[in-house]
């Protein structure tokens, strides 16, 4: 009655986790090849979102583009459009008034504490624990409401433009992010003792999937990912950005190079972006929040880069322009595409139990896989 | 006094009178048959309700709230929903081990209210070997589970059963030695008599630490032995999407949802028997005064404050929690709870034995 299908010669079990499961978060499909419950292999298959937005692009203006890329990595599309924004600029070689520097940086570090809170919980529900997703949400709420107010969106906001950001701070801006700030170092510690804290999870996490340093530069693993395993990767250090080498934060780096390391430098870095707004947000200094540009923006024949530390890795972003009003070729090197590429080598020969937990402790967002 | 003994003793006599002893019986049979199901279906529904609303009050939402007041009739639509939906059996499936797995954790859950005392002297059956029979009857649950993990045709349920079976079989260990506890300290195997060696102190205070310890390693192993978290493996469904009842849906669904909660209940039920005296109050020794004021509350109060007051614990457990990966979960049932057990249970005749117990 049962067929031998979904076997492999040898007598291993194939089991397909995607493109609809509750642990790839997306459309992710996986093929692993399984021992019993010990994984032998991990396949990822590409695709499932796939919107060719590269190719979409190419066929926008210098000022439409940027709208496309917050579907990319939509956790931090703020990033995303600040990279594209920052690229084209350079082809233009326009200053950005420091007003829009100082909102940009801002608008980034608000962007990433609500990603990693987002990961966080995500990742504890991957290991089975519902509440600490709730308790994430709260927080991450009250982030998605100053950008309501300010960028008028919760999700893709489009808000950075070239030249500078869209429009002017709402004027209850800094007040909410205080508030919001409050909040969370209220409620910081509720993390520690509902997670981080607790022995089932240090089990689940320590010495699990073991990046070493070596294989991180390697794979081309970026972002928490790569810090995990010790290997500095933050383009904000590494490649200062807009007045990011002016203010005071450390990279995080952890040793460990297991999913406890990844997880240690996701909760470290939300308490450096922190550090960041609380320098920024009583000096937010007077003045444009855009440059003048023209309306019709040609970028000069040649090429150019720029990249940006999302919430997730380095996402550059390559232009080619034939000195028209679209670019001739356009292609984003994504943090998420190198992170998941990993995913074989450090599972192999761990429980399945254990892979739901480190595609956690990655953070994938499958959209700025596929593009 | 109002009481659930007087009832069932009035209804006996009232029977007795009117009809000859055969019917007499048979009478009582199928009312005894009722009343299980009917318990067996509102303990659903009221389990269903509390799980959802103490996890909505732990992740700091307001769980269901639409239908009824306080959305507390939210479980009965959804029942009805389920009750009406298509039960799907799948092509590749073995029709008739998939359709019988559900009935066979429904008739398991039913068996185990047969020696539960839910009020003073009110008993279905006070068997002579009441804690052996529970024993012995939960373990078949896990037949179900295998069948239907085999049954179903599919790998994340084989996974799932395959992962039940090894938990279940090996938890069922500690949970065994913990209740050999009380038998050895209360020497009877019956629940009436255990319930009524606590008339002078429940066991988890007699006890000494000994006893506490078998409290915990029950509390544990029974956790695990229902399937809940952070021991839902057999569910896990953020691996296994929703292991071995993935391929169920409707009514055969809905009997293994039923009967994991009536599952929770039981062992509660049992837990609080065991270690908190079951329907009998909170007495301290020879204090007459306190022991008659606390007689005034009616037994089934106590037993159901003690078994739900376990439920909540249960369900604390499994929202607060990560779950286990399933080498860590048998290293702690074969590498610490059965050593801890075993060597308790050797304590713990030797306390029985030179009465040091009070």
């Amino acid at each position: 009655m049962f067929e031998e299908v979904g076997t492999t010669p040898e007598g291993d079990m194939i089991i397909n986790v995607g493109p609809q499961h509750p642990a790839t978060h997306g459309v992710l499909h996986l093929v692993i090849t399984l021992n019993g419950e010990t994984i032998k292999k991990v396949e990822p298959h590409l695709g499932y979102i796939h919107r060719s937005i590269e190719k979409m692009c190419e066929s926008l203006s210098y000022r439409q583009f940027i709208y496309v890329t917050s579907r990319m990595d939509y956790l931090s599309a703020h990033m995303n459009n600040h990279a594209c924004a920052m690229c084209v600029e350079k082809g233009l070689q326009v200053e950005i008034p420091p007003r829009a520097q100082v909102i940009r940086v801002l608008m980034s570090e608000l962007t990433r504490i609500a990603s990693h809170e987002l990961w966080w919980g995500a990742m504890a529900m991957d290991l089975g624990a519902f509440t600490p997703f709730f308790h994430a949400f709260r927080e991450r709420e009250s982030i998605n409401d100053i950008m309501e107010e300010t960028c008028g969106a919760r999700l893709t906001m489009n808000y950075m433009v070239p030249g500078g950001v869209m429009h002017d701070l709402h004027p209850n801006f800094q007040q909410r992010v205080k508030a919001f700030m409050k909040l969370y170092k209220k409620k910081i510690h509720e993390y520690d003792e509902m997670v981080t804290g607790n022995i089932i999870f240090q089990n689940r996490m320590k010495n699990v999937g073991v990046l070493s340093a070596n294989d991180a530069i390697s794979y081309g693993c970026t972002g928490p990912t790569a810090r995990g395993s010790g290997v500095s990767s933050d383009i904000r250090k590494l490649y200062p950005y807009e007045i990011y080498n002016t203010l005071e934060f450390d990279e995080v780096l952890e040793t460990g190079g297991d999913s406890f390391a990844r997880y240690m430098v996701r909760i470290r870095e939300m308490q450096q972006s922190i550090r960041i707004i609380e320098q920024l947000i009583d000096n937010i200094p007077e003045g444009d929040f855009q440059t003048k540009t023209k309306a019709v923006l040609k970028l000069p024949k040649g090429e150019f880069y720029s990249r940006v530390e999302t919430a997730r890795g380095e996402l550059g972003v390559y232009i080619v322009s034939e000195g028209g009003t679209t670019p001739y070729r356009i292609k984003f090197r994504s943090p998420g595409f190198s992170n998941l590429s990993v995913l074989n080598h450090i599972s192999k020969g761990s429980k399945l139990g254990d892979l739901v937990a480190m595609m956690g402790t990655l953070d994938l967002v499958i959209p700025d896989i596929d593009r | 006094m109002w009481s659930f003994s007087n009832i069932a003793n009035n209804i006996h006599a009232w029977l007795g009178n009117n009809f000859n002893p055969t019917m007499t019986l048979v009478i009582e049979m199928v009312l005894a048959g009722v009343a299980v199901i009917g318990l067996f279906a509102g303990l659903g529904l009221v389990l269903v309700i509390m799980e959802r609303k103490v996890s909505a009050w732990m992740q700091i939402r307001l769980g269901p709230n639409r239908v009824g007041p306080k959305g507390m009739l939210q479980s009965l639509a959804d029942t009805i929903k389920l009750i009406v939906k298509e039960g799907l059996t799948p092509d590749g499936a073995d029709k008739f081990l998939f359709n019988l797995a559900p009935f066979i954790a429904m008739i398991v859950a039913m068996l185990l209210m047969a020696p539960i005392a839910f009020a003073k002297d009110f008993q279905l059956w006070d068997l002579n070997i009441g804690v052996l029979f529970v024993s012995a009857v939960s373990s078949i649950m896990v037949i179900s589970i295998l069948m239907a993990g085999w049954a179903s045709n599919n790998k994340y349920s084989l996974m799932g059963a395959m992962r039940s079976g090894a938990q279940i079989v090996s938890y069922e260990l500690s949970a065994g030695l913990s209740i050999l506890t009380i038998v050895v300290l209360s020497g009877s195997l019956s629940v009436s008599d255990i319930i009524y060696s606590q008339a002078d102190g429940w066991w988890i205070f007699k006890g000494h630490i000994p006893v506490l310890i078998a409290f915990v390693t029950f509390i544990i192993a029974v956790t695990a032995e229902t399937n809940r978290a952070p021991f839902d493996l057999a569910e896990a469904e953020s691996e296994l999407t929703a292991g071995f009842h993935t391929e169920y849906s409707g009514m055969k669904f809905a009997l293994f949802f039923l009967a994991e909660y009536v599952n929770v209940f039981i062992v509660c039920a049992i837990g609080a028997t065991l270690f908190l005296g079951g329907w009998m109050p909170f007495h301290i020794g020879s204090w007459e005064g306190f022991n008659q004021v606390m007689d005034y509350i009616p037994s089934s109060i106590w037993f159901f404050g003690k078994t739900f007051f376990l439920i909540f614990v249960i369900m604390w457990f499994r929202w607060t929690f990560p779950r286990l990966r399933i080498d860590q979960l048998l290293n702690l049932e074969w590498k610490y709870l059965l050593p801890i057990s075993m060597i308790n249970l050797l304590i713990v005749t030797a306390m029985a034995i030179l009465k040091w117990h009070f």
